[in-house]
């Protein structure tokens, strides 16, 4: 048996097996209920589901039908004339080297993601095992995800000053001068993605550490009987049994760094080339009035994340992908 | 012979595990320190008097640690009082307004057997995949229409109308309430409103906790809506209001912090009052 093999075996049937036999049931119990709840008139569930569905496509379809109208015309976002320039904007999102530019952020910040989420998995089975102070650090990893973005963003320009906290801190090991930490161009996408690391870790470490702990214990004493140590319990028990929420973090990690906004606009306002994404185009719609430009930018981000989540549900198909 | 190597084994067993333990608590008390430092060097400053935080390095602790002088000023002058207000508005109503509209569209989705039911499902479903932040160019549009720009209005709507999430929470938690409840009821000639008032409803408390806490944090920490759809000063919630200090305050460092403690003190509290249910909720929150 192969350490693959060995693998699926522990990780897909027992999952697979209980999502199958909680369908069952479901189905035996929806049996007779669908018979029962047929008194009712055609129009009742209609009832709950016109503000629901109203709300869905007033400020979800409708913004994508429209966006997708904008995005072939010249529109300045006031003026009722607006032209149709057919896929001028299209092709100038994907030939002008400017515009093309914050994929390379976005990349920096994928980085960082898969950074995130090596520490959070690394914490997760660490207070997983027996630790001392294991809710109060598990309260501080994860208090940052809670925190306002705007305070963040401030609590961070001044850690990041030159001569501010870090230069000081970093003073105390031997590392001396001062730091263009958000001024240089080299430096600021890195600084602001590991602000997002350390806001984002420990979200991921709460789903990681919830997973982890649902495992039964019995599979680590009989591994522990068997001699396994710590990182082969990891290998052969933690991680399959985690896999799907580890896949899911992944393509939350990937359409997360596509549509970085918050903590960039906050703190440099997408300055010395730390323009995002998003922050490119809402700057091109509100700053510059390139309503039909910005449109298609935003269009072209929809369908790029689109692709990521469907190729993920492709390669993770044993993924309990309910509704989401 | 044996027995001495097995002791030696276990000798160097034990203290290679307390070495692999030492490396474990050294590498959890690191990550505190990188999460708390930042925070506390804020909270140094945000007491310290204007000179102070001049004359002084960043890791320096404060002269006097009751110099509130600095939160005064924020809160006054930085118009906190208004819009912890203003966003207890918006919190109060989308709160409320989500958990009605995640509640009755869950019972209508598991409770009833309709046409497009299939539909309905997967035009929610795609609509989560879409970040808000990309459709705003044109949603923007939309709530200028509606004439709701620049009032409360706007941020409560789009709150309303584009939180799937909860909807998934509530439908989770919809399925584990036995539908011979309902048959009960509806022997008795309750119709499906009072089944859904009086039943379902009250049955659905621990989802309605988790849906109150993941929208509650996520509208109070709100930046993008307020910003872009309520310019007005007096419309100011307290995202928008600590991000104006950067204008007035310039580089007075020891004001600003104080505003950005004002802000995070009170998710500080919340927290520390309701952890399980914090974390049970997120965890329910992003991986539904």
């Amino acid at each position: 048996m192969t350490a693959l093999q060995r693998d699926r075996g522990a990780g897909k049937p027992p999952a697979q097996a209980a999502a199958d036999g909680g369908a069952d049931r479901a189905d035996r119990r929806r049996a007779p209920r669908r018979k029962a709840l047929r008194r009712h008139w055609w129009f009742t569930p209609w009832l709950y589901l016109v503000v629901p569905l109203a709300f869905l496509v007033t400020f979800t379809y409708l913004p994508i039908g429209d966006m997708i109208g904008y995005s072939f015309t010249d529109w300045d976002g006031i003026s009722p004339e607006r032209n149709n320039v057919g896929l001028e904007n299209y092709t100038d999102l994907f030939t002008r080297p400017e515009l093309f530019k914050v994929f390379l952020v976005s990349g920096v910040y994928l980085v960082a993601a898969v950074l995130q989420i090596a520490l959070a998995l690394y914490f997760a089975t660490v207070l997983s095992f027996n630790t001392r102070f294991r809710n109060l650090f598990k309260g501080i990893l994860f208090f940052p995800y809670l925190i306002n973005g705007v305070a963040i963003g401030f609590v961070f320009l001044f850690f990041f000053q030159p001569h501010g906290t870090l230069d000081s801190l970093l003073s105390l090991v031997g590392v001396h001068g001062k730091h263009q930490w958000l001024g240089d161009p080299d430096l600021v996408n890195k600084s602001l993605a590991g602000v997002s690391v350390w806001r984002y870790t420990g979200l991921n470490l709460v789903l990681f550490l919830g997973a982890i702990q649902s495992i039964p214990p019995h599979l680590y004493e009989a591994a522990a009987l068997d001699g396994a140590n710590r990182w082969q319990q990891f290998r052969h028990i933690i991680a399959p049994s985690i896999k799907p929420v580890i896949s899911l973090s992944a393509i939350l990690a990937v359409s997360g760094s596509l549509a970085v906004f918050e903590i960039p606009y906050i703190m440099t306002g997408g300055a010395n080339g730390s323009q995002t994404f998003v922050i490119q185009s809402i700057n091109m719609a509100f700053k510059f009035d390139k309503f039909g430009l910005a449109s298609a930018s935003a269009v072209v981000l929809i369908v790029l994340i689109l692709i990521v989540t469907w190729i993920q549900r492709r390669l993770v198909p044993e993924e309990r992908v309910e509704l989401s | 012979m044996t027995t001495n190597a097995a002791t030696n084994d276990r000798r160097r067993f034990h203290a290679r595990s307390a070495a692999a333990s030492g490396a474990k608590y050294l590498s959890l008390v690191l990550a505190s320190a990188v999460v708390l430092v930042p925070l506390l060097v804020i909270l140094f400053t945000s007491l310290k008097t204007r000179k102070e935080a001049l004359a002084t390095g960043p890791l320096d602790l404060p002269a006097n640690w009751f110099n509130f002088e600095n939160f005064k000023i924020a809160f006054t002058q930085g118009h906190m009082m208004p819009a912890f207000l203003n966003t207890g508005i918006i919190l109060l109503v989308s709160v409320t307004g989500t958990v009605l509209i995640g509640s009755m569209t869950a019972y209508a989705i598991d409770r009833f057997e309709f046409r497009f039911k299939k539909l309905v499902m997967a035009a929610f479903l795609l609509a989560s995949l879409v970040p808000s932040v990309t459709t705003q160019v044109a949603t923007f549009q939309i709530v200028n229409e509606l004439g709701a720009f620049n009032s409360r209005w706007a941020p409560i709507l789009l709150y309303l109308g584009t939180d799937i999430i909860s909807i998934y929470i509530f439908l989770q938690f919809i399925r584990s309430i036995p539908v011979s409840l309902d048959e009960a009821a509806r022997l008795d000639g309750a119709n499906s409103f009072t089944i859904y008032w009086r039943i379902i409803l009250p049955m659905l408390k621990p989802a309605i906790a988790t849906v109150v806490i993941v929208k509650g944090v996520t509208v109070y920490n709100d930046f993008f809506i307020p910003f872009l759809y309520m310019p007005s000063t007096d419309l100011g919630t307290i995202s928008t209001s600590l991000f104006r200090f950067q204008g007035p305050f310039g580089v007075n460092w020891e004001i600003i912090s104080a505003g950005a403690i004002l802000v995070i003190l009170p998710t500080l509290v919340v927290f520390l009052a309701l952890q399980r249910l914090i974390y049970a909720g997120f965890a329910a929150g992003s991986s539904k």
